[in-house]
């Protein structure tokens, strides 16, 4: 059997799960995880068009000096609106309730995930918390960062951000509910045959991330739900004016936002092991070492938190165990990397645009990596904290690598999700733009903050400027860069060509049934029978 | 009785029971968390402010906090012969059994309002009003902050156990479960467990300090 057979096709071009019901209760009222991923993907574009455009906003302001058309209390709303949106209505559902929710029961040979109730309460639960964050945001006036920080939180700030926290506490709900749907899936639904060691690499990563949103996420409702309540009350254990804790804020704040940031990659990362491998031919290279460091990381990460609090006052002796913890959680990532760099060793790859966009990711988070263990140095943490370095640092993980990923992901399961082909020459283009495009905005970040200048600053010193410029310029390439797949490949549902079940020749099951596939997935439940990336050998 | 759905994506019914069950311990797990979070709080607080949390637990209403200790862990005690009941099959009994500990949450919670109303007319609910005769007055109002939230989060959660409970009984009265399909009363139970047991050390947390020889 080779790579490219494709087991039988129960329809042509019929019957598939996009035509099985046209009405649009047929959507909103669906069980399918496939149709589900759809109302994800639709979703969190629009909050990824929202989060962008204040992060256009924040970018033109800092063309100048003394900031170009918004006052500093617009600035602070701003960006606490780019955060907010992008981390709880973008990165964190990103890949996991879009692809995962897609692929993973594709993945595993089953009909479904294994609650398809909860999955689409899940979806239900995001987007009224979406609109709830979104009212408190536009419409009061919070400007704490994403971050939330007591006591400006429930001392200075405005009331709207009760109603903002509010919404982050149902959206949590979502979250929770995904990953525990992932988790008992991934346990229980494996087709015959396939055992853990036959998983794609997507799969591990996907376990491992929806843990941490099974595991944190419970946290962080609990802190938010704290503060809201301090603010109601006027008291609570946060208040030093009672003798409470605002650095207890912080330790129960990083305690889920660390490991988030984990949800942010890990997924990304388990996208890229798809890819490597389709489009260089070969077997991945070190399976078992990939699949179990997304174990490692979703553990170690949950140790890692006090690295974000080495200037608040922790003491010597924890910031020196957290900066130990935190240059061992770089070890299953770079792990990571050199398996991709040997998998792609002797390889016959191919440069296809979800194949640019996983090298763009490898190159990106391995320098928003490194740069991470820069962070986790004590004496170099000290000089930079609070500084652009940071932002820039966060912004290669987070929009270099999982955003990269991300398109990777929508540009290689396209065919599939959509039954068309995209335009491969316009994709590539917008795959090398957005490369470039990142990095003009975010490297001259890094140049600023080891300069000294400070985030969440509506001004700057003058010397500054030129930094700034090159930034905003990236920052307007970035723009037209991101907008250019919502136009090809909107066309391309339309127009493109038909895609047939199998257009890269990959190995995963999900390319064994037709495209799109069908509302029960498989003709008849697959038996597995072989390790994943099986592609034939290279001739010698 | 009457049919069971058979999910799609299961392969048979024992199968789907499984899942479930692994379902609600996952749940749980995320409960424990949650819930972590707030004891953690408790713990710091008591460690930053060890005599004032003493002095304001003092007051706390000890006598319904232990009788409604008692109705808990009698209707957990009922809870467990409603699973014993439902691995046999006895339908009628599992439905009454499953009722009389719904009944006993209802009773716990009519006591823990009665206790909260009390607690309100004596200045105890935190704000501008909060009065409270002890040493760091200031302080003990913090204790109070977390005492509202734990139990009410607590209450909160029992209500929803009571309104499950009730609407799996009704189905067991029906005739919907047998001892090779009763799953549903197992995530139940599991789940009422799980609010007992977090009342054990919510008891021993806001109404034993201070209350020693």
């Amino acid at each position: 059997m080779t790579a490219t057979t494709v087991v039988e096709l129960p329809h042509p071009h019929g019957d598939s799960y996009l035509t099985d019901g046209t009405t649009i209760s047929s959507w909103l009222l669906t069980h399918d995880h496939k149709r589900i991923a759809i109302l994800y993907c639709l979703s969190i574009t629009a909050f990824f068009f929202i989060g962008g455009a204040a992060a256009a906003l924040i970018r033109l302001n800092l063309l100048t000096p003394r900031g170009l058309l918004l006052d500093a209390e617009t600035y602070n709303r701003t960006f606490t609106l780019h955060g907010v949106v992008m981390v709880w209505l973008f990165l964190v559902p990103s890949i996991p309730t879009t692809f995962g929710n897609f692929l993973l029961p594709l993945m595993l040979g089953a009909k479904d995930l294994a609650f398809p109730r909860i999955n689409l309460l899940s979806w239900y639960l995001f987007v009224l918390s979406g609109l709830i964050v979104l009212g408190g945001l536009i419409g009061g006036s919070v400007d704490t960062g994403w971050t939330f920080y007591e006591p400006l939180s429930s001392g200075y700030s405005s009331g709207a951000l009760v109603v903002v926290l509010f919404g982050i506490f149902v959206n949590g709900f979502s979250s929770i509910l995904t990953g525990l749907n992932f988790v008992v899936t991934i346990h229980r639904l494996r087709a015959p045959g396939l055992t853990w060691y036959r998983l794609p690499i997507f799969c591990w990563s996907t376990y491992a991330t929806s843990v941490i949103l099974m595991l944190a996420t419970p946290v962080l409702a609990v802190t938010l739900l704290l503060v809201a309540a301090e603010r109601l009350f006027g008291v609570g254990v946060f208040d030093p004016t009672h003798g409470g804790d605002p650095l207890l804020f912080q330790h129960m704040f990083w305690f889920y936002s660390h490991p988030a940031v984990y949800i942010m990659i890990l997924p990304g990362m388990g996208v890229i092991s798809e890819i490597i491998p389709c489009f260089a031919r070969k077997q991945i290279f070190g399976y078992h070492f990939i699949a179990w460091s997304s174990v490692a990381i979703a553990v170690v990460g949950f140790l890692v938190w006090g690295h974000h609090m080495f200037v608040s006052g922790e003491s010597i002796y924890a910031a020196l165990v957290f900066s130990f913890l935190s240059f061992i959680v770089a070890v299953p990532s770079a792990i990571k990397v050199f398996n991709w760099l040997a998998t792609l060793h002797k390889g016959s790859i191919t440069f296809e645009a979800p194949m640019l966009y996983a090298l763009g990711f490898i190159l990106l988070f391995t320098i928003g990596g490194l740069t991470g263990l820069f962070l986790a140095t004590l004496a170099f943490d000290e000089h930079v904290t609070a500084t652009y370095f940071v932002v820039a640092h966060f912004h290669y993980i987070m929009v270099g690598g999982m955003v990269s990923a991300y398109f990777a992901a929508l540009h290689y399961w396209w065919p599939k999700v959509t039954g068309r082909l995209y335009p491969e020459s316009w994709a590539r283009f917008a795959a090398i733009l957005i490369f470039f495009g990142f990095n003009l905005t975010f490297f001259p970040q890094f140049i600023l903050g080891y300069l000294g200048m400070p985030r969440r600053y509506a001004t700057y010193p003058p010397e500054f400027q030129v930094w700034n410029v090159f930034s905003s310029a990236g920052a307007s390439i970035l723009a037209i860069a991101y907008v250019l797949p919502l136009l090809y490949l909107g066309w391309s549902l339309f127009r493109g060509e038909r895609a047939p079940a199998n257009p890269w020749g990959a190995t995963g099951l999900e390319w064994q049934t037709a495209s799109p596939p069908p509302t029960d997935n498989f003709p008849r439940t697959p038996r597995v029978t072989r390790r994943p990336y099986d592609y034939p050998a290279p001739a010698a | 009785m009457s049919e069971h759905v058979l999910e799609k994506q299961f392969a048979d019914l024992a199968h789907q029971s499984e899942t479930a069950e692994l379902g609600i311990w996952g749940f749980i797990a995320t409960e424990v968390l949650f819930l972590g979070g707030l004891f953690c709080a408790y713990t710091v607080y008591r460690y930053l402010q060890p005599a004032a949390v003493i002095e304001a637990a003092r007051h706390t209403k000890i006598v319904i906090g232990s009788v409604n200790t008692g109705v808990l862990l009698t209707s957990s005690f009922f809870m467990s012969w409603a699973s014993l009941a439902a691995r046999a099959g006895q339908s009628r009994l599992l439905g009454w059994l499953m009722l009389i500990a719904a009944a006993l949450g209802v009773v716990f919670v009519a006591l823990k309002g009665l206790e909260y109303a009390q607690e309100i007319t004596e200045h105890l609910w935190p704000g501008q009003h909060f009065s409270l005769d002890i040493a760091e007055p200031r302080e003990g109002e913090v204790f109070y902050f977390i005492y509202w939230l734990l139990t009410g989060i607590h209450a909160l959660h029992l209500i929803v156990g009571i309104c499950a409970v009730s609407v799996i009984a009704r189905r067991a009265m029906r005739g919907e479960f047998s001892a090779a399909y009763h799953s549903p009363v197992r995530v139940v139970s599991l789940y009422w467990h799980f609010v007992d047991i977090v009342w054990i050390f919510l008891f021993v947390l806001i109404y034993l300090p201070g209350r020693g020889a």
